[in-house]
C-alpha cells in the first residue's frame, strides 16, 4: 500500500515511512520558508567586503590598540549592515523584522556578540590582545550556530567554520590576526553571503 | 490477516487525502505559504526548485480552489506576482496533516501488533 502521487510516492515503501516523509516534508518546506526572507545574502557579501578592507587597515596600523580600533569601527559597520539588509529583505518579502524568522536571528545572535563586546574590554584592559582573534571567531561562530538553528542549513554550517578557524587560531601565531579575520569575516562572509543570495532569495 | 486490515484501513484514508494539495509542488506551495508569509512567485520557485510552467500550473490550480490569493504589483517598473495563503487553504493544510497523521498512527499500531 502506498501514497500515490504524494511528494514522496514510492513502491515498496511501508504506509508508515511514506505517511512519515510526507510530513516531513511538509516541515521541511515551512521551515526553509520560514527562514527564506531572514538571512540577507548580499548583506553578508558586503560585510566581508569591509571586513577585508578592515583587516587591511589593522594590519598597517602602528600600534594593537590602533587595530583594536579599526576592528570595533567594522564591527559597528558590519551590525549597521547587517540591519539594514535583514530590514530590506524582510520588506520586500512583506514580513516584519520584530517578529517571525528575522527576529529570532538577531535575539539568537546578540547574546555572543555582546559577550565578545565585553570580553574584548576585558582583554584589552589587561593588555593582552593575542587572544582576540579566537575570542572573535569562536565566539561569532557559536552565535551563527544557534542563530541558524531557526534557519536555512547554510548558516549553522557557516558558524562552524568560524568555530573551526577559531580553533586553528589557538595554534598559530597571533601575527596571523589579522589574516585569519580577513580569511573568516571576509572570505566566509563572501563566499556563504553569495550562495544565500543564488539560492535563499537575496 | 494483519495486513489486509491495514491496506483496508489505509485505502479508506488515502480516499480522504484531498487531491489538491496531495501533489508534491501543490503540497510545498501550501507549505511555504503557511509559514506565515507572503511569498513572490521567484521566491516559490528557488524554495520548491521547480520550473516557471509548473509552478505556475499548480499555483493557479491552488487558486481556482480559493486556496492561494495572488497579488499582482510593480517592484520598481518590474512587475510582481506575490501568493499568500487564504483561510480556506489553511484549513485544507491542517486537514491534511491531520490526516497524515492518523495514516502514521494507524501503520504504527498495525506495525505493533
Amino acid at each position: 500500500m502506498q501514497i500515490e502521487h504524494g511528494p514522496v510516492s514510492r513502491r515498496n515503501q511501508n504506509p508508515e515511512k511514506q505517511a512519515s516523509e510526507h510530513l516531513r516534508f511538509i516541515r521541511d518546506v515551512m521551515e526553509r520558508s520560514a527562514s527564506f526572507t531572514a538571512v540577507p545574502g548580499w548583506g553578508m557579501v558586503i560585510v566581508g567586503g569591509t571586513a577585508l578592507l578592515a583587516a587591511w587597515i589593522a594590519s598597517i596600523q602602528a600600534t594593537s590598540d590602533g587595530s583594536l580600533i579599526v576592528w570595533f569601527m567594522e564591527a559597528i559597520i558590519a551590525v549597521a549592515v547587517g540591519i539594514w539588509t535583514l530590514r530590506k529583505k524582510a520588506q520586500k518579502s512583506g514580513v516584519s523584522l520584530t517578529s517571525g524568522p528575522g527576529r529570532k536571528y538577531i535575539l539568537t545572535l546578540a547574546p555572543s556578540m555582546v559577550a565578545g563586546l565585553l570580553f574584548t574590554v576585558a582583554l584589552w584592559k589587561a593588555g593582552n590582545l593575542e587572544l582576540l582573534a579566537t575570542l572573535w571567531l569562536l565566539l561569532y561562530g557559536a552565535g551563527t550556530i544557534t542563530g541558524g538553528a531557526s534557519s536555512v542549513r547554510v548558516i549553522p554550517v557557516l558558524g562552524i567554520c568560524f568555530m573551526v578557524m577559531g580553533i586553528i587560531s589557538l595554534f598559530i601565531p597571533s601575527a596571523w590576526m589579522h589574516f585569519l579575520l580577513a580569511l573568516g569575516f571576509g572570505g566566509l562572509h563572501i563566499g556563504f553571503g553569495l550562495y544565500i543570495a543564488r539560492n535563499y532569495g537575496g | 490477516m494483519g495486513d489486509k486490515v491495514l491496506v483496508g484501513s489505509m485505502r479508506v484514508l488515502k480516499k480522504q487525502l484531498n487531491p489538491l494539495i496531495h501533489a508534491r509542488v501543490r503540497l510545498g506551495i501550501v507549505s511555504a505559504l503557511a509559514a506565515g508569509q507572503t511569498l513572490s512567485f521567484r521566491d516559490l520557485k528557488v524554495l520548491l526548485s521547480t520550473s516557471d510552467g509548473n509552478l505556475s500550473r499548480h499555483t493557479q490550480k491552488l487558486e481556482e480552489a480559493g486556496y492561494v490569493e495572488c497579488i499582482k504589483s510593480f517592484q520598481g517598473r518590474m512587475p510582481l506576482t506575490e501568493y499568500r495563503l487564504t483561510s480556506k487553504g489553511s484549513e485544507a493544510l491542517v486537514d491534511y496533516v491531520e490526516q497524515m497523521e492518523r495514516m502514521l498512527r494507524v501503520a504504527r499500531s498495525a506495525n505493533n501488533k
